[in-house]
C-alpha cells in the first residue's frame, strides 16, 4: 500500500459506509475539500450539508442530526472544530449525543500555513470531556478500521487525521478496537508509544537505535482514550523505560495520558516527545526536525533518556 | 384545549414553579415565570408527545434554549404526567434528575441539554432537518432567551435554518419562540446590548417573523397555528413577555433574574399568582386543599431545622 493521508482515507471509508449504512450523514464548515468528505456528498447529495464558515452551529447542528437517529460525521481541521469547545462540551459530550468529531489537519505536520492552522491542543482537550473517546489512526488500514468502528459505537467519539500522507505501519488482517494499542515491533530496553502521524518516525527511530544497540519497543497507540492500560504496563515493565511520540502540544496528550496511567499503576521513567511552544511555518520534514519529531530527533531523545 | 383550562394549567404550573424554587432555595424565578404560558401552550395545546414514551421517534420536540428557566419545563412535564408532582421539590438536590439546567440523559423528556446559552438553536436545527429528511411529521420548537440571543452561535443557526435542507427538506417544521421579557442577568437588555431591531434581523436571514404577546394564549395559539401553516421557512415568533409575570414584587425588576424567593414570599407569591386577597386567603385555602398542602409545606420551611 502506497502512503495515503489518514484525511484521505477517511474519505474513502465515509463513502464506503455511507453506501451500506443510510444513517450516516456528513456536515462540513466550508472545508469539504479539505476534511475528503467532497466525494460523500456528490454521492450522497441529500445525506451531506455545508454549513458554511461556522463550526459551532454545525456541531449542534450534528447534535440533533444525531438526537433524530442519524449518525453524523462533523468535520473540520482538528483546531476549528475543537476551538468550539463548549459545544462540544454540552452539545455533545454532556447531551451523549452519538456524533463523531473528526478534526484534520493535526499538529505541525500541516506545514506552511502555520500555527493558527495546526490542530495541537485538540486532544488534551476533548480527553477531559467525559463520554467522548479519542482515537488517532497511524496509517490508511487502521483508519478505515477505525472510522468503521466509529460509526457503529454508540456515542460521541473524536478522530484525529493527518493532512500528510503516512506509509503503512499495521499488518494485513489488523482490527482496530477501542482500548487496545498493537505493538509494531518487539524491544527489550525503551517502550516507544507513538500516535498519529509519527508513528512510522517511531518505526525508523527503533532501526537506527538498532544499529546502535538499543531494543526498542514501538507502540502504535491509536486508542488514545480509552488507551491500553494493558499493554503499556506490560510493556512498561519490560522495559522500565518509556517514550511518547505525538505531534501534538507536550501537554495533556497521549504523553499527558500515558504519564498519568504509569505514575498511578506503575510509575516509570517516562521522557514524552511532542510540540512545545506554538508551531509555525516550514515544510513537514523541517517541522518535524525542528521539534524532534523525526526518527533522528527520536533516536536522539533515546539515547539521552537512556544515558546513552 | 379551550384557552381557559390552558389559563388555569398556567395558574397551577407558576404556583409548582415558586413552590420548586423556594425548596431548591436557588434558580431562575424571572424567566421561568415569564415563559410558562408559552410552555403550558405548547404542551397541552399544541405537542403530540406521550409522557409514557419519552423516545416516541415521531414525537414533537421542544428544546428549551433558555435552559435557567428549566423550572418552568419541569412543571410542565410533571403536570403532563413525565414524572410525578411531588418530584419537583427535588429541583437542584444531590441525586436528582431534575438538574439546575436541563441534562437530557437524566430526565427522559428533556431534548437536549442547555444552559449554556447560544446552543439550543443549533440542536434543534439537526433536530428539524433530521425529521424532515426521514420525513417524520413531527415538529420541533425552540425557545430563545432574549439576552441569549447576544451569543453569535444563534446568529449561526439563524443563517443556516431557512436555507438548509432546500429545496427537498425545508425546515417549515421548526418554529422558534423568543421569550422577550428584556431583562438579562446583569440588567434590562437595552442597558446591556439592545437587540432591536429583531424582527428585522429575522426577516433579514430569511424567517417568518410573528410577533405577539406571549402571556396571551389565544394569541400563542394563533401563532402556533401560522407558524405550522407556514411552508418553506422556519418562523420566528417573537413573544412579548413580562420577567416575573403574575408575581408583582419579581415582575419586570432584574433583581428576580436568578434568585429564589424566602418561604413567604413564595406563599404571597403563590397568594397573588391565584389572585386571591389577602383578606381571603385563609379562607380560599380551606376551598383548595392542594394549594393549601403546597402553602403548608413552604411553611414548614421557614422552622429553622
Amino acid at each position: 500500500m502506497p502512503a495515503k493521508a489518514t484525511r484521505a482515507a477517511f474519505g474513502e471509508a465515509l463513502l464506503d459506509l455511507g453506501a451500506r449504512d443510510p444513517r450516516i450523514v456528513a456536515l462540513d464548515a466550508d472545508l469539504s475539500k479539505s476534511t475528503m468528505t467532497a466525494a460523500f456528498a456528490r454521492a450522497f447529495p441529500d445525506r451531506a450539508w455545508n454549513l458554511g464558515i461556522a463550526e459551532s452551529n454545525m456541531i449542534g447542528v450534528g447534535a440533533g442530526l444525531a438526537l433524530t437517529g442519524k449518525v453524523p460525521f462533523v468535520c473540520s481541521f482538528a483546531c476549528f472544530v475543537v476551538g468550539r469547545f463548549e459545544t462540544i462540551r454540552i452539545s455533545v459530550a454532556y447531551t451523549n449525543a452519538n456524533v463523531k468529531i473528526v478534526g484534520t489537519h493535526a499538529g505541525v505536520a500541516i506545514g506552511e500555513d502555520g500555527y493558527s492552522q495546526m490542530g495541537l491542543e485538540d486532544v488534551a482537550c476533548i480527553r477531559a470531556l467525559p463520554n467522548v473517546l479519542v482515537v488517532q489512526p497511524a496509517d490508511e488500514a487502521e483508519t478505515k478500521q477505525a472510522i468503521a468502528w466509529a460509526a457503529e459505537h454508540q456515542g460521541p467519539v473524536y478522530l484525529r487525521l493527518t493532512r500528510q500522507a503516512v506509509p503503512p505501519v499495521c499488518p494485513p488482517g489488523y482490527r482496530f478496537r477501542p482500548g487496545r494499542w498493537l505493538a509494531l515491533r518487539p524491544g527489550r530496553d525503551v517502550t516507544l508509544v507513538a500516535s498519529g502521524g509519527p508513528v512510522s518516525n517511531a518505526l525508523e527511530a527503533a532501526r537506527l537505535l538498532e544499529a546502535d544497540g538499543i531494543s526498542a519497543e514501538v507502540i502504535d497507540a491509536a486508542s488514545i482514550k480509552p488507551l491500553d492500560e494493558e499493554t503499556l504496563v506490560a510493556s512498561a515493565s519490560r522495559t522500565r523505560h518509556v517514550v511518547t511520540v505525538e505531534d501534538h502540544a507536550i501537554a495533556g496528550g497521549l504523553g499527558g495520558a500515558v504519564a498519568e496511567t504509569l505514575s498511578e499503576v506503575l510509575p516509570t521513567p517516562l521522557r514524552r516527545l511532542g510540540v512545545v511552544g506554538f508551531g509555525e511555518s516550514g515544510d513537514p520534514a523541517g517541522l518535524y526536525a525542528r521539534h524532534g519529531l523525526d526518527a533522528a530527533g527520536i533516536a536522539g531523545s533515546v539515547k539521552k533518556f537512556l544515558g546513552r | 384545549m379551550a384557552d381557559a383550562r390552558l389559563e388555569a394549567i398556567a395558574r397551577e404550573c407558576r404556583v409548582q414553579i415558586l413552590r420548586m424554587l423556594t425548596h431548591a432555595g436557588s434558580g431562575h424565578p424571572g424567566g421561568s415565570l415569564s415563559v410558562i404560558d408559552l410552555l403550558v401552550a405548547l404542551f397541552f395545546g399544541r405537542l403530540r408527545h406521550d409522557p409514557k414514551r419519552p423516545d416516541w421517534p415521531d414525537r414533537d420536540r421542544v428544546v428549551l434554549s433558555k435552559g435557567h428557566a428549566v423550572p418552568a419545563l419541569y412543571a410542565v412535564m410533571a403536570r403532563a404526567g413525565y414524572f410525578p408532582e411531588s418530584q419537583l421539590i427535588t429541583l437542584r438536590k444531590l441525586g436528582s434528575p431534575l438538574q439546575g439546567h436541563p441534562d437530557r440523559t437524566a430526565l427522559p423528556g428533556v431534548e437536549a441539554a442547555t444552559g449554556s446559552l447560544g446552543q439550543g438553536l443549533s440542536v434543534a436545527v439537526g433536530m428539524a432537518l433530521g425529521l424532515r429528511t426521514a420525513r417524520s411529521p413531527a415538529r420541533v420548537y425552540c425557545i430563545l432567551g432574549d439576552g441569549e440571543i447576544q451569543e453569535g452561535q444563534v446568529w449561526e443557526a439563524a443563517m443556516a435554518a431557512p436555507k438548509l435542507g432546500r429545496p427537498a427538506h425545508p425546515l417549515d417544521n421548526l418554529t422558534v419562540i423568543l421569550d422577550y421579557n428584556k431583562i438579562q442577568l446583569d440588567d434590562f437588555v437595552t442597558k446591556i446590548l439592545d437587540l432591536e431591531p429583531v424582527v428585522a434581523k429575522w426577516q433579514a436571514f430569511g424567517w417568518a417573523v410573528l410577533e405577539i404577546d406571549g402571556h396571551d394564549v389565544a394569541q400563542i395559539r394563533k401563532a402556533l397555528d401560522q407558524a405550522e401553516a407556514t411552508r418553506g421557512v422556519p418562523t420566528l415568533v417573537v413573544a412579548h413577555t413580562v420577567k416575573g409575570k403574575a408575581v408583582s414584587f419579581m415582575e419586570n425588576n432584574p433583581e428576580w433574574h436568578g434568585k429564589a424567593p424566602k418561604p413567604e414570599e413564595a406563599i404571597a407569591a403563590v397568594r397573588e399568582v391565584l389572585a386571591v386577597s389577602e383578606a381571603a386567603w385563609d379562607d380560599y385555602l380551606a376551598t383548595d386543599p392542594a394549594t393549601r398542602a403546597i402553602v403548608d409545606e413552604l411553611r414548614a420551611l421557614e422552622t429553622p431545622r
